[in-house]
């Protein structure tokens, strides 16, 4: 291999290379040595480091090359001319002396005395140690071949590898005077190291071995497609076919194939598979077999000795991608410095997602059914360069591979990491079926292009806050407070963060948590609750927040979680509701509310009406206005008067402010309507009588209609009920028209309006005792799963229908109206005081 | 609500300020807040859980909301409207809002004691 020997050092410091070292023998703490300053080691050491690590352990690394720490991974971007290598530096030499770390970098580690626990490396040093950590990586496989080596064993001049940044450095050298290039292998690199060549002028040919492109990571459709892709570039491929000799003597000439044929070229690159680097396990003496063999806290059969990265083999794996690295990176950090004593790997599930020569690819896990029972989705499109696939075992995501088309990566990681449930329609998976309107993938969203509009918040900030440091959706939507009005736009939300974040995601461990304050899912805290008789929101805090500490954004959800539990014996605290439930009114933009009386069913009478018109004069109500379920608000009334207004109305409260059961629409049924195939009227009078005011995780908006005509807009409630004829009422749940609109689910058909109920109730009550806080039914279906909620409700198979019915009695048991109640006594000292007298109020214009 | 003048505390420079009786602590239910009158300033005074008393400016500085009718916990306050929260410790706005003005409180036998600057 050649090397230009005057060019500088990557990540040096301009004054050479010197790091003061001073071993003086007081210094107490352990010697932490690291063999290999790549992608895996470095990432160790700043991982030792941000857990507090300067202060236990002397660290020392030794790295082969005499750079500080590059980003290999873009040494393709570097050979295309795109980026500059500069920018790949990850650590300078700086870095390390800023933080105490003792570089030795050109210095080649040779062999362990593992009984003395010393290093020996190849300049003659010794370098004692207390634990030592292998990241010594990979190298280019070069296969035997005539004539590839010359007579001092190194390369033949104009043959590279492609795994350094000085071979990268040689081959940018090598193209200001080559024309003609062979780039052996079709595998990630091979590909990518063609297609910078060819940009740079080259005339290049790819050479093979297996019958189609990437054949580890594609499957032969995948690879042919690809191929065509890559020959529409003006790149030669052969396939199926070993290069065996290297023509020339003193320098390549050509590459001969094993088919005879000759191909003229006067530069090789040799891509054709890297191999870990395991010689100083072997000649220490340590168990070697593809890679260093390590359990599952990383360590060697030395107690000692660690290895990482991919020169490590962990459960027979060998893995050659960066995230597996720095999962041992971190597992290791946690480990030695007893962040985490019990810290392990157990092995990773492998995603990427890359561009190679022009083409979009990412894949994950395997590419190919393995069981008879593995389900499998292939969409192929030859002509556009797009083959997308995906491999389902036991209902989760095993496998996907997109290939010119990767949109739908991001979900699909979610389900391939996190094992999210998928839709039931399996091409969902794989494609928008957006009834229409054309969907855009995030990545091709204009930076500037609004995402949450109730907040003002677009692509670009959300961006921005990701490279501002925000590593995860929750603190993104903390900080833009994106996603955070009405929340429609919340899953466009984590799926932009998750393309700004590429990949480096953290998990938010409080998004499985009901509440924010509380580190419980909603289950666990529901056992806790009943196992530990908390009543009150107080004591919930008191007894399972960290430092008991009282959270403000928790206190609404787990005011509304105790009610559900506890009914009547729940102790209720008037701090832990929100406005709207304290004062029984939502709360207006100018600190006003609304009255908006029970009206069930949509049904009033000339008597009602009289008197909702006498109270809005005498407390001169700003606007009377019909709302969409079918009831009649009256906006802008002072807190102080609410109280007298209730007892003036007579009415109870509609519920149109809280997070409950609010109203059940109807259309006039079969009374008057010449169409009407069962009493829909009657039928939502008697649901709002039974479940009214029932607090539950969202709200809750229910109709009743006569015919399919749908008048009362029945398909698009959370329950909507359809009279289809012969006494047969059809039951629908998880259906939206707000701010995302979802027609409902069919749950089943059943004969009565009794059964009508008690089906809606059962749900309701499965809705309540499993749906996150907020999530309304329309996330909360296609998130359990239509089948497994007809499964539960309707053949019992968790055998929990008679609980459901008795929870939800309990509920009704407790209903008390709200405003008969208060109106007569005030919950608490000033529950009416005005909050906002000096003022000068409306905002909001008299009409 | 009667507004008792108590003491006049002198500043180097700038306007001095005045505590004020504003009320009673048993007037605020534990967690929640009320609005009240001090010589002239209208401020929400809040009684948290912890037993501590906070004043603040009446009004919210995103878009006016009534802050005495929000959410609380040992560390902040919501306000109602658009769910801003703001620290007890300095006023900050946790998620971008313009501060909030905080005024001292404390108790003195059962009396809510706020201290504002006196108004011109």
């Amino acid at each position: 291999m050649t090397m230009a020997p005057t060019r500088g050092i990557l990540g040096g410091r301009p004054e050479g290379l010197t790091a003061l070292h001073i071993d003086d023998g007081i210094d107490t703490r352990d010697r932490l040595v690291v063999v290999g300053n790549g992608m895996a080691g470095a990432r160790f050491v700043e991982e030792v480091l941000e857990r507090g690590g300067g202060d236990q352990f002397r660290i020392t690394v030794l790295g082969d090359e005499p750079h500080g720490n590059y980003n290999r991974i873009m040494l393709s971007p570097v050979l295309a001319g795109e980026e500059h290598e500069d920018d790949i530096v990850l650590n300078s030499h700086d870095w390390y002396a800023d933080n105490g770390v003792v570089l030795r970098a050109g210095v080649r580690a040779d062999k362990i005395d593992t009984a003395a626990k010393v290093v020996h490396a190849a300049d003659g040093t010794a370098t004692p140690y207390d634990h030592l950590v292998l990241a010594t990586g990979s190298y280019s496989f070069v296969p035997p071949m005539k004539g590839v080596r010359a007579e001092d064993g190194g390369l033949l001049p104009g043959v590279y590898g492609f795994r350094t940044i000085d071979e990268t450095r040689a081959m940018l050298a090598a193209t200001g005077t080559c024309r003609r290039a062979v780039v052996m292998g079709g595998g990630l690199l091979g590909l990518e190291a063609a297609r910078a060549l060819q940009g740079h002028g080259l005339h290049v040919e790819l050479v093979h071995a297996a019958p189609y492109l990437m054949n580890v990571q594609l499957d032969p459709e995948a690879g042919a497609i690809l191929k065509k892709s890559v020959e529409s570039l003006g790149i030669t491929v052969h396939l199926d076919v070993f290069a065996t000799e290297v023509i020339g003597g003193d320098r390549v000439r050509g590459v001969g194939l094993a088919d005879g044929r000759q191909i003229e070229a006067d530069l090789l690159v040799v891509a054709a598979g890297v191999r870990p680097n395991t010689d100083i396990g072997v000649r220490s003496g340590l168990e070697v077999e593809r890679g260093i063999v390590v359990d599952d806290q990383l360590r060697t059969d030395d107690p000692d000795v660690y290895a990482i990265g991919e020169c490590a083999q962990h459960r027979g794996e060998v893995y050659g991608l960066v995230a597996p690295a720095w999962e041992h990176a971190k597992v290791l950090a946690d480990l030695l410095t007893g962040t985490d004593p019990g810290a392990e790997y157990h092995g990773s599930r492998t995603a990427t997602k890359l561009k190679v020569a022009g083409v979009d690819v990412a894949v994950m896990g395997i590419n190919t059914p393995e069981r008879d029972d593995d389900e499998v989705l292939v969409i192929s499109e030859p002509r556009r360069g797009v083959h997308l696939s995906v491999v389902i075992r036991d209902d989760k995501l095993v496998g996907a591979t997109l290939l010119g088309d990767t949109r739908k990566v991001a979900f699909l990681t979610q389900a391939f990491d996190r094992g999210a449930p998928l839709p039931e329609e399996r091409i969902r998976l794989l494609v928008d079926l957006s009834d229409g309107a054309e969907e855009v993938g995030v990545a091709e969203m204009p930076a500037e292009s609004q995402v949450c509009n109730c907040n003002g918040v677009s692509k670009s900030d959300i961006c921005g806050a990701v490279s501002g440091g925000c590593s995860s959706v929750g603190e993104v939507m903390d900080r833009t407070r994106a996603g955070k009005g009405c929340g429609s736009c919340r899953s466009l939300v984590e799926q932009i963060v998750e393309w700004a974040a590429d990949g480096e995601l953290t998990v938010d461990p409080a998004a499985s948590w009901y509440v924010p304050g509380i580190p419980m899912a909603k289950p666990e805290l529901m056992a806790a609750i009943r196992e530990q008789d908390l009543r009150s929101v107080s004591a919930v805090f008191a007894a399972l927040a960290p430092g008991g500490k009282d959270d403000a954004k928790s206190k609404m959800g787990l005011t509304s979680l105790l009610k559900m539990i506890w009914g009547r014996d729940h102790l209720p605290e008037k701090d832990g509701e929100f406005i709207n439930d304290r004062v029984h009114g939502n709360i207006q933009r100018d600190g006003t509310f609304s009255v908006v009386p029970q009206m069930k069913g949509g049904v009033t009478t000339p008597a009602q009406l009289r008197r909702i018109a006498e109270v809005a004069e005498k407390y001169e109500v700003p606007m009377v206005k019909v709302t969409g379920g079918q009831r009649i608000d009256l906006l802008g009334v002072r807190k102080e008067d609410l109280p007298a207004m209730w007892e003036d109305l007579g009415m109870p409260s509609g519920y149109a402010y809280g997070k409950s059961f609010r109203t059940v629409k109807t259309c006039v049924g079969s009374d008057f309507c010449r169409f009407g195939l069962g009493d829909s009227t009657q039928l939502g009078i008697d649901l709002e009588t039974r479940f009214q005011g029932i607090e539950s995780p969202a709200k809750m908006k229910l109709a009743v209609v006569g015919c399919p005509r749908n008048c009362a807009e029945a398909y698009v409630k959370d329950v909507g009920v359809v009279a289809v004829g012969n006494g047969r009422w059809e039951v629908y749940v998880g259906g939206a028209a707000g701010a995302s609109v979802r027609k409902g689910d069919l749950l089943a058909t059943v004969d009565s309006p009794e059964a009508v109920i008690t089906l809606a109730g059962r749900f309701m009550q499965y809705y309540r005792e499993n749906a996150n806080w907020l999530e309304r039914t329309y996330d909360f279906v296609p998130r359990i799963g239509l089948e497994t909620i007809k499964q539960v409700l309707l053949e019992d198979s968790e055998g929990i229908l008679a609980a459901l019915d008795a929870g939800m009695q309990r509920s009704i048991d407790a209903y008390v109206d709200p405003w008969g109640q208060d109106a007569k006594q005030p919950a608490t000292p000033g529950q009416f005081r005005p909050a906002l007298p000096l003022v000068p109020l409306p905002k909001v214009p008299v009409r | 609500m009667s507004i008792t003048e108590l003491t006049t505390v002198p500043t180097t420079t700038g306007p001095t300020t005045t505590e004020h009786v504003v009320g009673r602590v048993a007037e605020i239910p534990p967690g929640e807040g009320r609005t009240f009158v001090a010589g002239g300033t209208q401020v929400a005074v809040f009684r948290l859980r912890d037993g501590s008393l906070h004043a603040t400016q009446a009004a919210c500085p995103h878009a006016g909301g009534p802050l005495a009718d929000g959410l609380t916990d040992v560390d902040v306050l919501v306000c109602p409207l658009h769910q801003y929260a703001y620290r007890w410790t300095d006023g900050a706005s946790t998620s971008g809002a313009a501060p909030l003005r905080l005024f001292p409180a404390h108790e003195v036998d059962g009396q809510v004691v706020v201290e504002v600057p006196d108004v011109p």
